[in-house]
């Protein structure tokens, strides 16, 4: 494993300049996350619109080059699916963290899917796993309507 | 005093870690063993086991007399008045755990105060929190100044008629700073407050005179001293060992068990209830005669020449912003780079063998306080060199490339 696998430029690119960073007025969907030993924390802003189809997506917090990168390429890929769908690919990728080699969802575009599996690299430190998991595990929240704060601690 | 000789005594850097040198920059975390203290469990395990302190054979009174050597030991290093005031735990942590515990059951009402610093590691916080829920006393923090100290004025400030305890950090985990603590203790004991030092990062690292701190509880890490994990040591004066309650009830504590009634043990036994840590216990007297062979004046001098020549090479970095400027300051380098997250940091440094720290080092008041949600934090130990931090100095201009810094 080599390091440059895990900071592959668009991880950098993202993590630097995170896509969809911030709040909008009508979210009417939200949760936060937080990963106490890293200090990582995210608050996932997502509005769900009449025909269960995520309209807009957003999310706030800091953390490391991963967590953002994930945050941002994870809102990227969301906006405009069902809730349905989004659940799928919420499933697949922490299925493809966890140990999967591929993804298998039919949803994704392929372009998108190498954008997906940039996050792969992770894999190889496991500390960091949860880094790259944190902002979907607090989707998966938003969507549920839970009010428990989400923690990546085992 | 030869480095390379002492780095030889240390196996875990005798094999390469994930293809690379080992650059141990995590001691303040925990220290690497020297082979006296690996060996010394194995050899009582194979050839001497027994459990002390209860059966007449052979065995268990050869053991016994190792477990109490440890404590003379313990006694004569930190220059105790009596072997008594040296009680083992589990560790700092237990024996923080320990005092609160006990001086709080007796001497704690509602509305008291126990001052602490907001250099705290969670470990001398959070036991006076189950406190502060059980019997509604008070925290207050002494406040640390721009460069990260906490100064004998700024415990002064703090001290009110309701101050019960005082329980400070003897050196910071992250800004490796010093506290006045023998100045708090004076102070302290002409408003007639006791004091408890965590000294997890004192221990390991400069000289200990309890005589002449004159502190009334001083707590120590054996892992961070070159021992074994799960050993810790409660040094207490006489007086409160005597006058404050039990802690943990069980085996060994015990003087008559009744019925209708149960007498304690005398001191130490008094505190040390069931089957401890006895291996850890004996192997940790090998790790107190390995630093009393070095000298602690020369672990001093070591570890200071090596903060030194760190702070030096990391200050000429741009873009490394070193946290806190204590004017006494320990083998400590906290620091962040810009625009890169700790935790990149130590990812990136790991590759390279370099295994520092990341995160809050279990202070997070402290953290909240410098508005950091996390640092990275590279420690020194006895084994260190300056290859060490050139080699931290070359991983962390790595990973200013990888970032475009």
């Amino acid at each position: 494993m080599d390091l440059k696998d895990l900071y592959q430029e668009i991880i950098l690119d993202h993590g630097k300049n995170p896509r969809n960073l911030g709040k909008f007025d009508n979210y009417n969907k939200d949760a936060k996350g937080n990963n106490p030993l890293c200090g990582d924390n995210v608050h996932v802003y997502l509005r769900l619109n009449e025909n269960k189809k995520v309209e807009d997506i957003a999310f706030e917090g800091h953390g490391c080059a991963i967590s953002m990168a994930s945050a941002s390429i994870m809102t990227d890929m969301v906006r405009g699916k069902e809730e349905k769908e989004v659940k799928e690919i919420v499933s697949d990728f922490l299925g493809m963290i966890k140990e999967k080699d591929s993804l298998e969802t039919n949803i994704l575009k392929d372009d998108e899917k190498t954008k997906l599996m940039s996050l792969s690299g992770v894999k190889q430190y496991p500390m960091r796993v949860k880094c790259a998991t944190l902002s979907w595990h607090t989707l998966t929240s938003a969507l549920d309507n839970s009010d428990q704060i989400v923690k990546t601690e085992e | 005093m030869k480095i390379d000789d002492i780095k030889r005594e240390f196996p875990i850097f005798d094999d390469k870690i994930q293809n690379n040198d080992l650059v141990y920059l995590d001691s303040a975390n925990s220290s690497q063993k020297p082979r006296v203290v690996v060996d010394r469990i194995y050899d009582f395990y194979t050839k001497e086991f027994s459990n002390v302190g209860r059966s007449v054979h052979y065995l268990a009174v050869a053991a016994t007399n190792l477990y109490e050597q440890t404590r003379v030991s313990v006694q004569k290093y930190i220059n105790a008045k009596d072997k008594d005031e040296i009680v083992f735990t589990k560790g700092a942590t237990e024996a923080i755990n320990l005092v609160a515990n006990t001086f709080g059951q007796k001497y704690l009402s509602e509305g008291d105060e126990v001052l602490l610093t907001e250099l705290e590691h969670h470990s001398n916080y959070v036991p006076w929190h189950f406190l502060r829920k059980a019997k509604n006393i008070k925290i207050e923090f002494a406040e640390i100044n721009d460069d990260g100290e906490v100064t004998l004025e700024a415990i002064e400030k703090k001290i009110t008629k309701k101050t019960k305890i005082i329980s400070v950090s003897h050196l910071s985990n992250v800004t490796g700073a010093i506290l006045p603590i023998k100045e708090i203790v004076q102070l302290a004991h002409s408003k007639n407050i006791p004091v408890l030092i965590d000294g997890c990062q004192g221990a390991p690292h400069l000289k200990l005179d309890m005589q002449e701190i004159d502190c009334d509880f001083y707590a120590i890490s054996g892992h961070k001293m070159y021992g074994p994990t799960g050993i810790g040591v409660l040094y207490a004066k006489k007086k409160w060992l005597e006058d404050l309650p039990p802690y943990q009830g069980g085996g060994g504590m015990i003087n008559e068990v009744k019925k209708e009634g149960i007498t304690y043990g005398e001191l130490p036994n008094k505190y040390e209830a069931g089957t401890m840590a006895t291996a850890q216990v004996i192997a940790f007297n090998e790790s107190i005669k390995f630093m009393e062979k070095i000298g602690i004046q020369n672990i001093e001098k070591h570890e200071k020449e090596l903060l030194d020549y760190g702070l030096e090479k990391l200050r000429k970095n741009n873009s490394v912003n070193i946290i806190g400027n204590p004017k006494e300051k320990g083998g400590v380098i906290s620091f962040t780079i810009e625009d890169v997250h700790p935790h990149d940091i130590a990812t990136i440094l790991d590759e390279d063998g370099v295994a520092i720290r990341a995160g809050h080092h279990c202070c997070q008041i402290l953290h909240d306080k410098l508005n950091l949600p996390a640092t990275a934090r590279a420690s020194f130990g006895v084994y260190n060199t300056k290859d060490d931090i050139d080699k931290l100095d070359e991983a962390i201009n790595k990973c200013k490339k990888i970032f475009n810094l």
